[in-house]
Protein backbone atom coordinates (compact mmCIF):
# COMPACT_ATOMS: atom_id res chain seq x y z
CA UNK A 1 0.00 0.00 0.00
CA UNK A 2 2.74 2.44 0.92
CA UNK A 3 4.55 1.60 -2.29
CA UNK A 4 1.47 2.43 -4.38
CA UNK A 5 1.10 5.81 -2.74
CA UNK A 6 4.74 6.66 -3.35
CA UNK A 7 4.44 5.63 -6.98
CA UNK A 8 1.40 7.83 -7.46
CA UNK A 9 3.14 10.81 -5.94
CA UNK A 10 6.08 10.24 -8.26
CA UNK A 11 3.80 10.20 -11.28
CA UNK A 12 2.06 13.37 -10.16
CA UNK A 13 5.43 15.10 -9.94
CA UNK A 14 6.52 13.95 -13.40
CA UNK A 15 3.21 14.95 -14.99
CA UNK A 16 3.59 18.32 -13.32
CA UNK A 17 6.99 18.92 -14.86
CA UNK A 18 5.77 17.77 -18.27
CA UNK A 19 2.94 20.23 -17.94
CA UNK A 20 5.39 23.03 -17.23
CA UNK A 21 7.35 22.16 -20.35
CA UNK A 22 4.35 22.01 -22.65
CA UNK A 23 3.02 25.22 -21.18
CA UNK A 24 6.31 26.95 -21.92
CA UNK A 25 6.25 25.57 -25.47
CA UNK A 26 2.74 26.87 -25.88
CA UNK A 27 3.76 30.36 -24.80
CA UNK A 28 6.78 30.34 -27.11
CA UNK A 29 4.64 29.24 -30.03
CA UNK A 30 2.11 31.98 -29.32
CA UNK A 31 4.75 34.69 -29.52
CA UNK A 32 6.26 33.15 -32.66
CA UNK A 33 2.94 33.24 -34.49
CA UNK A 34 2.83 37.00 -34.07
CA UNK A 35 6.43 37.30 -35.30
CA UNK A 36 5.77 35.11 -38.32
CA UNK A 37 2.77 37.27 -39.18
CA UNK A 38 4.88 40.39 -38.92
CA UNK A 39 7.34 38.95 -41.41
CA UNK A 40 4.50 38.09 -43.76
CA UNK A 41 3.20 41.64 -43.42
CA UNK A 42 6.65 43.11 -44.14
CA UNK A 43 6.94 41.06 -47.32
CA UNK A 44 3.63 42.28 -48.69
CA UNK A 45 4.70 45.58 -50.36
CA UNK A 46 7.25 43.67 -52.41
CA UNK A 47 4.72 41.06 -53.52
CA UNK A 48 2.23 43.70 -54.53
CA UNK A 49 4.66 45.80 -56.53
CA UNK A 50 6.05 42.67 -58.15
CA UNK A 51 2.67 41.38 -59.25
CA UNK A 52 1.78 44.80 -60.66
CA UNK A 53 5.02 44.98 -62.63
CA UNK A 54 4.53 41.44 -63.87
CA UNK A 55 1.13 42.29 -65.21
CA UNK A 56 2.45 45.36 -66.95
CA UNK A 57 5.31 43.46 -68.52
CA UNK A 58 3.22 40.42 -69.44
CA UNK A 59 0.85 42.64 -71.38
CA UNK A 60 3.59 43.74 -73.71
CA UNK A 61 6.07 40.89 -73.85
CA UNK A 62 5.90 37.71 -75.87
CA UNK A 63 4.87 34.93 -73.57
CA UNK A 64 7.02 32.01 -74.58
CA UNK A 65 8.78 31.49 -71.28
CA UNK A 66 8.45 27.95 -69.85
CA UNK A 67 7.23 29.60 -66.66
CA UNK A 68 4.27 31.09 -68.48
CA UNK A 69 3.48 28.63 -71.22
CA UNK A 70 2.99 25.03 -70.24
CA UNK A 71 3.57 22.08 -72.52
CA UNK A 72 0.64 20.21 -74.01
CA UNK A 73 1.24 17.04 -72.09
CA UNK A 74 3.38 17.49 -69.02
CA UNK A 75 5.45 14.42 -68.30
CA UNK A 76 7.17 15.30 -65.07
CA UNK A 77 6.16 17.55 -62.22
CA UNK A 78 7.95 18.88 -59.22
CA UNK A 79 6.07 19.13 -55.95
CA UNK A 80 7.40 21.42 -53.28
CA UNK A 81 6.28 19.99 -49.96
CA UNK A 82 6.52 22.40 -47.03
CA UNK A 83 6.70 20.57 -43.70
CA UNK A 84 8.31 21.50 -40.40
CA UNK A 85 11.72 20.83 -38.91
CA UNK A 86 10.47 20.12 -35.43
CA UNK A 87 7.76 17.92 -34.03
CA UNK A 88 5.39 18.86 -31.20
CA UNK A 89 3.08 20.38 -33.77
CA UNK A 90 0.31 17.84 -33.91
CA UNK A 91 -0.54 16.60 -37.38
CA UNK A 92 0.96 19.65 -39.11
CA UNK A 93 3.56 17.79 -41.17
CA UNK A 94 1.44 14.67 -41.56
CA UNK A 95 -1.39 16.67 -43.11
CA UNK A 96 0.92 18.28 -45.64
CA UNK A 97 2.48 14.96 -46.54
CA UNK A 98 -0.91 13.30 -46.94
CA UNK A 99 -2.06 16.07 -49.24
CA UNK A 100 1.13 15.91 -51.30
CA UNK A 101 0.69 12.15 -51.67
CA UNK A 102 -2.84 12.71 -52.92
CA UNK A 103 -1.58 15.25 -55.44
CA UNK A 104 1.24 12.93 -56.49
CA UNK A 105 -1.30 10.15 -57.03
CA UNK A 106 -3.44 12.43 -59.15
CA UNK A 107 -0.48 13.47 -61.28
CA UNK A 108 0.65 9.88 -61.68
CA UNK A 109 -2.82 8.95 -62.90
CA UNK A 110 -2.33 11.56 -65.60
CA UNK A 111 0.82 9.74 -66.58
CA UNK A 112 3.31 12.09 -65.00
CA UNK A 113 6.39 11.41 -63.02
CA UNK A 114 6.62 13.23 -59.72
CA UNK A 115 9.75 14.72 -58.21
CA UNK A 116 9.38 15.83 -54.60
CA UNK A 117 11.27 18.84 -53.29
CA UNK A 118 10.95 18.79 -49.55
CA UNK A 119 11.25 21.57 -46.98
CA UNK A 120 11.54 20.60 -43.30
CA UNK A 121 13.24 17.76 -41.50
CA UNK A 122 10.00 15.89 -40.84
CA UNK A 123 9.15 15.67 -44.50
CA UNK A 124 12.70 14.78 -45.52
CA UNK A 125 12.74 11.93 -43.00
CA UNK A 126 9.38 10.70 -44.21
CA UNK A 127 10.44 10.62 -47.85
CA UNK A 128 13.91 9.20 -47.35
CA UNK A 129 12.60 6.49 -45.00
CA UNK A 130 10.42 5.29 -47.86
CA UNK A 131 13.34 5.38 -50.24
CA UNK A 132 11.87 8.14 -52.41
CA UNK A 133 14.26 10.08 -54.52
CA UNK A 134 14.19 13.77 -53.66
CA UNK A 135 14.75 16.58 -56.11
CA UNK A 136 15.97 18.72 -53.27
CA UNK A 137 15.80 18.95 -49.52
CA UNK A 138 15.92 22.06 -47.38
CA UNK A 139 16.08 21.96 -43.61
CA UNK A 140 16.86 24.21 -40.70
CA UNK A 141 14.69 27.27 -41.24
CA UNK A 142 11.00 26.36 -41.28
CA UNK A 143 10.20 28.23 -38.07
CA UNK A 144 11.78 31.44 -39.33
CA UNK A 145 12.43 31.42 -43.06
CA UNK A 146 14.72 34.05 -44.57
CA UNK A 147 14.49 35.31 -48.13
CA UNK A 148 17.81 33.64 -48.97
CA UNK A 149 16.26 30.25 -48.15
CA UNK A 150 13.37 30.89 -50.50
CA UNK A 151 15.76 32.15 -53.17
CA UNK A 152 17.71 28.90 -53.05
CA UNK A 153 14.60 26.76 -53.36
CA UNK A 154 13.25 28.91 -56.17
CA UNK A 155 16.58 28.71 -58.02
CA UNK A 156 16.54 24.92 -57.84
CA UNK A 157 12.95 24.78 -59.05
CA UNK A 158 13.63 27.20 -61.89
CA UNK A 159 16.64 25.21 -62.96
CA UNK A 160 14.45 22.10 -63.06
CA UNK A 161 11.74 23.74 -65.14
CA UNK A 162 14.24 25.28 -67.53
CA UNK A 163 15.87 21.91 -68.14
CA UNK A 164 14.31 19.87 -70.97
CA UNK A 165 12.21 16.99 -69.66
CA UNK A 166 14.41 14.48 -71.48
CA UNK A 167 17.38 15.57 -69.41
CA UNK A 168 15.61 15.27 -66.10
CA UNK A 169 13.85 18.60 -65.99
CA UNK A 170 10.23 19.13 -65.05
CA UNK A 171 7.27 20.62 -66.89
CA UNK A 172 5.23 21.84 -63.97
CA UNK A 173 5.84 22.98 -60.42
CA UNK A 174 3.29 22.44 -57.70
CA UNK A 175 3.44 23.45 -54.09
CA UNK A 176 1.75 21.86 -51.11
CA UNK A 177 1.89 24.06 -48.04
CA UNK A 178 -0.24 25.21 -45.17
CA UNK A 179 -2.15 28.45 -45.36
CA UNK A 180 -2.58 30.45 -42.19
CA UNK A 181 -6.18 31.51 -42.20
CA UNK A 182 -6.38 32.55 -38.56
CA UNK A 183 -5.18 31.40 -35.15
CA UNK A 184 -7.44 28.36 -35.12
CA UNK A 185 -7.79 27.49 -38.79
CA UNK A 186 -4.95 26.52 -41.02
CA UNK A 187 -5.56 24.65 -44.20
CA UNK A 188 -3.32 22.61 -46.43
CA UNK A 189 -3.30 23.90 -49.96
CA UNK A 190 -2.07 22.38 -53.17
CA UNK A 191 -1.44 24.89 -55.93
CA UNK A 192 0.31 24.97 -59.24
CA UNK A 193 3.01 27.63 -59.22
CA UNK A 194 4.33 27.28 -62.74
CA UNK A 195 3.48 27.55 -65.49
CA UNK A 196 1.35 30.46 -64.36
CA UNK A 197 -2.16 30.16 -65.64
CA UNK A 198 -3.05 33.42 -67.28
CA UNK A 199 -6.67 33.95 -66.49
CA UNK A 200 -8.91 36.89 -66.93
CA UNK A 201 -11.22 36.39 -64.01
CA UNK A 202 -12.84 39.27 -62.16
CA UNK A 203 -11.56 39.85 -58.67
CA UNK A 204 -14.63 38.63 -56.73
CA UNK A 205 -14.81 35.30 -58.50
CA UNK A 206 -11.12 34.86 -58.02
CA UNK A 207 -11.49 35.21 -54.29
CA UNK A 208 -14.43 32.84 -54.15
CA UNK A 209 -12.39 30.31 -56.06
CA UNK A 210 -9.37 30.71 -53.88
CA UNK A 211 -11.56 30.18 -50.84
CA UNK A 212 -12.82 26.95 -52.33
CA UNK A 213 -9.38 25.36 -52.13
CA UNK A 214 -10.05 23.01 -49.29
CA UNK A 215 -7.70 20.57 -47.70
CA UNK A 216 -9.80 17.71 -49.06
CA UNK A 217 -9.65 19.06 -52.58
CA UNK A 218 -6.74 16.83 -53.45
CA UNK A 219 -6.11 18.40 -56.81
CA UNK A 220 -4.27 21.34 -58.16
CA UNK A 221 -6.57 21.91 -61.05
CA UNK A 222 -8.86 24.89 -61.33
CA UNK A 223 -7.78 27.54 -58.88
CA UNK A 224 -4.07 26.90 -59.43
CA UNK A 225 -3.82 30.10 -61.39
CA UNK A 226 -4.83 32.17 -58.42
CA UNK A 227 -1.21 32.19 -57.36
CA UNK A 228 -0.82 35.67 -58.69
CA UNK A 229 -3.99 37.08 -57.29
CA UNK A 230 -3.28 35.68 -53.84
CA UNK A 231 -0.51 38.18 -53.57
CA UNK A 232 -2.70 41.18 -53.95
CA UNK A 233 -3.60 41.85 -57.51
CA UNK A 234 -4.42 45.49 -58.10
CA UNK A 235 -8.08 46.13 -58.56
CA UNK A 236 -9.56 46.10 -62.02
CA UNK A 237 -10.25 49.79 -62.01
CA UNK A 238 -6.53 50.42 -61.68
CA UNK A 239 -5.55 50.94 -65.30
CA UNK A 240 -1.94 50.07 -66.03
CA UNK A 241 0.10 52.99 -67.32
CA UNK A 242 1.82 52.69 -70.66
CA UNK A 243 5.25 51.76 -69.46
CA UNK A 244 8.43 52.36 -71.32
CA UNK A 245 10.54 49.27 -70.84
CA UNK A 246 14.21 49.40 -70.14
CA UNK A 247 15.84 47.57 -71.92
CA UNK A 248 12.77 45.78 -73.39
CA UNK A 249 9.52 44.22 -72.23
CA UNK A 250 10.81 40.72 -72.91
CA UNK A 251 13.97 41.21 -70.94
CA UNK A 252 12.14 42.85 -68.07
CA UNK A 253 9.69 39.96 -67.90
CA UNK A 254 12.50 37.41 -68.08
CA UNK A 255 14.17 39.13 -65.13
CA UNK A 256 10.94 39.50 -63.22
CA UNK A 257 9.87 35.87 -63.39
CA UNK A 258 12.69 34.47 -61.25
CA UNK A 259 12.05 37.22 -58.70
CA UNK A 260 8.38 36.37 -58.80
CA UNK A 261 9.20 32.70 -58.22
CA UNK A 262 11.39 33.60 -55.25
CA UNK A 263 8.62 35.77 -53.88
CA UNK A 264 6.01 33.03 -54.26
CA UNK A 265 8.17 30.54 -52.42
CA UNK A 266 9.02 33.10 -49.75
CA UNK A 267 5.40 33.99 -49.06
CA UNK A 268 4.48 30.29 -48.99
CA UNK A 269 7.27 29.65 -46.47
CA UNK A 270 6.15 32.54 -44.28
CA UNK A 271 2.56 31.40 -44.43
CA UNK A 272 3.66 27.88 -43.53
CA UNK A 273 5.82 29.17 -40.66
CA UNK A 274 2.88 30.99 -39.09
CA UNK A 275 0.75 27.88 -39.54
CA UNK A 276 3.44 25.70 -38.05
CA UNK A 277 3.58 27.80 -34.90
CA UNK A 278 -0.19 27.91 -34.67
CA UNK A 279 -0.35 24.12 -35.00
CA UNK A 280 2.34 23.79 -32.38
CA UNK A 281 0.55 26.13 -30.05
CA UNK A 282 -2.62 24.12 -30.35
CA UNK A 283 -0.83 20.81 -29.85
CA UNK A 284 0.97 22.13 -26.79
CA UNK A 285 -2.21 23.60 -25.37
CA UNK A 286 -3.90 20.21 -25.69
CA UNK A 287 -0.92 18.54 -24.05
CA UNK A 288 -1.03 21.02 -21.17
CA UNK A 289 -4.76 20.48 -20.71
CA UNK A 290 -4.35 16.73 -20.79
CA UNK A 291 -1.54 16.90 -18.26
CA UNK A 292 -3.80 18.93 -15.99
CA UNK A 293 -6.56 16.33 -16.25
CA UNK A 294 -4.15 13.49 -15.65
CA UNK A 295 -2.76 15.29 -12.65
CA UNK A 296 -6.22 15.69 -11.21
CA UNK A 297 -7.18 12.06 -11.58
CA UNK A 298 -3.83 10.94 -10.18
CA UNK A 299 -4.32 13.19 -7.17
CA UNK A 300 -7.74 11.63 -6.55
CA UNK A 301 -6.21 8.19 -6.81
CA UNK A 302 -3.41 9.05 -4.44
CA UNK A 303 -5.87 10.55 -1.95
CA UNK A 304 -7.94 7.39 -1.88
CA UNK A 305 -4.76 5.31 -1.58
CA UNK A 306 -3.71 7.42 1.36
CA UNK A 307 -7.13 7.08 2.95
CA UNK A 308 -7.07 3.33 2.40
CA UNK A 309 -3.70 3.19 4.10
CA UNK A 310 -4.99 5.13 7.12
CA UNK A 311 -8.13 3.00 7.32
CA UNK A 312 -6.06 -0.13 7.24
CA UNK A 313 -3.73 1.15 9.96
CA UNK A 314 -6.67 2.03 12.20
CA UNK A 315 -8.32 -1.33 11.70
CA UNK A 316 -5.01 -2.99 12.46
CA UNK A 317 -4.66 -1.01 15.69
CA UNK A 318 -8.25 -1.64 16.70
CA UNK A 319 -7.85 -5.30 15.84
CA UNK A 320 -4.62 -5.47 17.85
CA UNK A 321 -6.20 -3.71 20.84
CA UNK A 322 -9.20 -6.04 20.71
CA UNK A 323 -6.91 -9.06 20.65
CA UNK A 324 -4.90 -7.70 23.62
CA UNK A 325 -8.09 -6.95 25.57
CA UNK A 326 -9.41 -10.42 24.81
CA UNK A 327 -6.08 -11.95 25.92
CA UNK A 328 -6.10 -9.88 29.20
CA UNK A 329 -9.63 -10.85 30.21
CA UNK A 330 -8.96 -14.55 29.93
CA UNK B 1 8.75 71.16 -61.18
CA UNK B 2 5.26 70.40 -60.23
CA UNK B 3 5.14 67.72 -57.63
CA UNK B 4 7.56 65.63 -55.68
CA UNK B 5 8.33 62.05 -56.36
CA UNK B 6 6.84 59.50 -54.06
CA UNK B 7 9.57 56.91 -53.62
CA UNK B 8 9.50 53.45 -52.12
CA UNK B 9 12.53 51.22 -51.83
CA UNK B 10 11.40 47.70 -51.10
CA UNK B 11 13.44 44.58 -50.44
CA UNK B 12 11.96 41.11 -50.61
CA UNK B 13 11.40 40.92 -46.89
CA UNK B 14 10.86 44.51 -45.81
CA UNK B 15 10.34 48.11 -46.85
CA UNK B 16 13.73 49.77 -46.75
CA UNK B 17 12.89 53.40 -47.30
CA UNK B 18 9.98 55.49 -48.41
CA UNK B 19 9.36 59.18 -48.68
CA UNK B 20 9.27 62.21 -50.93
CA UNK B 21 12.15 62.94 -53.26
CA UNK B 22 13.15 65.35 -55.99
CA UNK B 23 15.34 62.99 -58.03
CA UNK B 24 16.23 59.31 -58.10
CA UNK B 25 19.36 57.99 -59.76
CA UNK B 26 19.71 54.28 -60.42
CA UNK B 27 21.78 51.95 -62.56
CA UNK B 28 20.23 49.95 -65.36
CA UNK B 29 22.07 47.46 -67.59
CA UNK B 30 22.37 50.25 -70.18
CA UNK B 31 23.67 52.94 -67.91
CA UNK B 32 22.51 55.30 -65.25
CA UNK B 33 19.00 56.60 -65.25
CA UNK B 34 17.89 59.73 -63.47
CA UNK B 35 14.23 60.25 -62.76
CA UNK B 36 12.66 63.57 -61.89
CA UNK B 37 9.02 64.46 -61.35
CA UNK B 38 6.90 64.19 -64.46
CA UNK B 39 8.91 61.34 -65.95
CA UNK B 40 7.08 59.03 -68.31
CA UNK B 41 6.14 55.58 -66.96
CA UNK B 42 9.14 53.27 -66.98
CA UNK B 43 9.73 49.69 -65.99
CA UNK B 44 13.46 49.15 -65.93
CA UNK B 45 15.87 46.54 -64.72
CA UNK B 46 18.52 47.45 -62.21
CA UNK B 47 21.98 46.04 -61.80
CA UNK B 48 23.72 45.59 -58.48
CA UNK B 49 24.92 48.96 -57.29
CA UNK B 50 23.86 52.13 -55.59
CA UNK B 51 20.52 53.87 -55.93
CA UNK B 52 20.61 57.50 -54.89
CA UNK B 53 17.45 59.20 -53.76
CA UNK B 54 17.63 62.94 -53.14
CA UNK B 55 14.86 63.58 -50.71
CA UNK B 56 12.85 66.79 -50.67
CA UNK B 57 14.77 67.85 -47.58
CA UNK B 58 17.93 67.93 -49.70
CA UNK B 59 19.71 65.01 -48.10
CA UNK B 60 20.87 62.11 -50.26
CA UNK B 61 19.76 58.64 -49.33
CA UNK B 62 21.99 55.97 -50.81
CA UNK B 63 20.77 52.43 -50.98
CA UNK B 64 22.74 49.42 -52.16
CA UNK B 65 20.62 47.02 -54.19
CA UNK B 66 21.43 43.53 -55.38
CA UNK B 67 19.67 44.07 -58.68
CA UNK B 68 15.97 44.16 -59.32
CA UNK B 69 13.84 46.68 -61.09
CA UNK B 70 12.26 50.05 -60.79
CA UNK B 71 8.86 51.17 -61.90
CA UNK B 72 7.85 54.74 -62.45
CA UNK B 73 4.30 55.86 -62.94
CA UNK B 74 2.62 59.15 -62.12
CA UNK B 75 5.44 60.41 -59.92
CA UNK B 76 5.42 57.19 -57.95
CA UNK B 77 8.68 55.27 -58.01
CA UNK B 78 8.98 51.76 -56.66
CA UNK B 79 12.44 50.27 -56.45
CA UNK B 80 12.26 46.54 -55.91
CA UNK B 81 15.32 44.52 -55.11
CA UNK B 82 15.67 41.09 -53.63
CA UNK B 83 18.18 42.58 -51.25
CA UNK B 84 18.57 46.23 -50.40
CA UNK B 85 20.39 48.01 -47.61
CA UNK B 86 20.67 51.65 -46.68
CA UNK B 87 24.21 52.95 -46.77
CA UNK B 88 24.21 53.38 -42.97
CA UNK B 89 23.05 49.83 -42.42
CA UNK B 90 25.79 48.15 -44.39
CA UNK B 91 28.07 45.91 -42.40
CA UNK B 92 31.39 46.50 -44.16
CA UNK B 93 33.22 43.72 -42.34
CA UNK B 94 30.52 41.20 -43.27
CA UNK B 95 30.55 42.28 -46.92
CA UNK B 96 34.32 42.08 -47.07
CA UNK B 97 34.32 38.64 -45.47
CA UNK B 98 31.69 37.50 -47.96
CA UNK B 99 33.73 38.83 -50.85
CA UNK B 100 36.92 37.17 -49.62
CA UNK B 101 35.14 33.89 -49.07
CA UNK B 102 33.55 33.85 -52.50
CA UNK B 103 36.82 34.33 -54.35
CA UNK B 104 36.20 34.52 -58.07
CA UNK B 105 32.99 32.54 -58.37
CA UNK B 106 29.42 33.28 -57.32
CA UNK B 107 28.91 36.31 -59.53
CA UNK B 108 25.50 37.37 -58.18
CA UNK B 109 26.46 37.28 -54.52
CA UNK B 110 29.83 38.72 -55.40
CA UNK B 111 28.35 41.70 -57.17
CA UNK B 112 26.02 42.25 -54.25
CA UNK B 113 28.91 42.23 -51.76
CA UNK B 114 30.90 44.55 -54.02
CA UNK B 115 27.95 46.90 -54.40
CA UNK B 116 27.57 47.12 -50.64
CA UNK B 117 31.27 47.88 -50.23
CA UNK B 118 31.15 50.59 -52.90
CA UNK B 119 28.16 52.23 -51.29
CA UNK B 120 29.70 51.99 -47.84
CA UNK B 121 32.90 53.56 -49.13
CA UNK B 122 31.05 56.56 -50.50
CA UNK B 123 29.11 57.37 -47.36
Amino acid sequence: MGAQLRELRQRIRSVDSIKKITRAQELIATSRIARAQQFAEAARPYSQALVRAMEAAAERARLDNPLLEGVEEPRRSAILVVTSDGGFAGAYSANVIRQSEALAGLLRDQGQEVVPYVVGKKGVTWFTFRGRELGGQYVGFTGKPAYADARKIADDLLEAINTPTEEGGVDEIHIVSTHFRNMVTQEVRARRLFPIMVEDVPEEIHHAEAGAVRSDDGGSSGPGGSAGSANGRPSRTDVLPLYEFEPSADEVLDALLPQYAGNLVYTALLDAAASEWAARRRAMKNATDNAGELQESLTRESNSARQAEITQEISEIVGGADALAAAGSE
Amino acid sequence: MAEDLNVEVVAADRKVWSGEASIVIARTPEGEIGIMPGHEPVLGLLVAGPVTVRSTGGEAVVVAVSGGFLSVSQNHIAILAEQAELADEIDVAAAEAELAELGDDGDGTRRWAQARLDVAASR
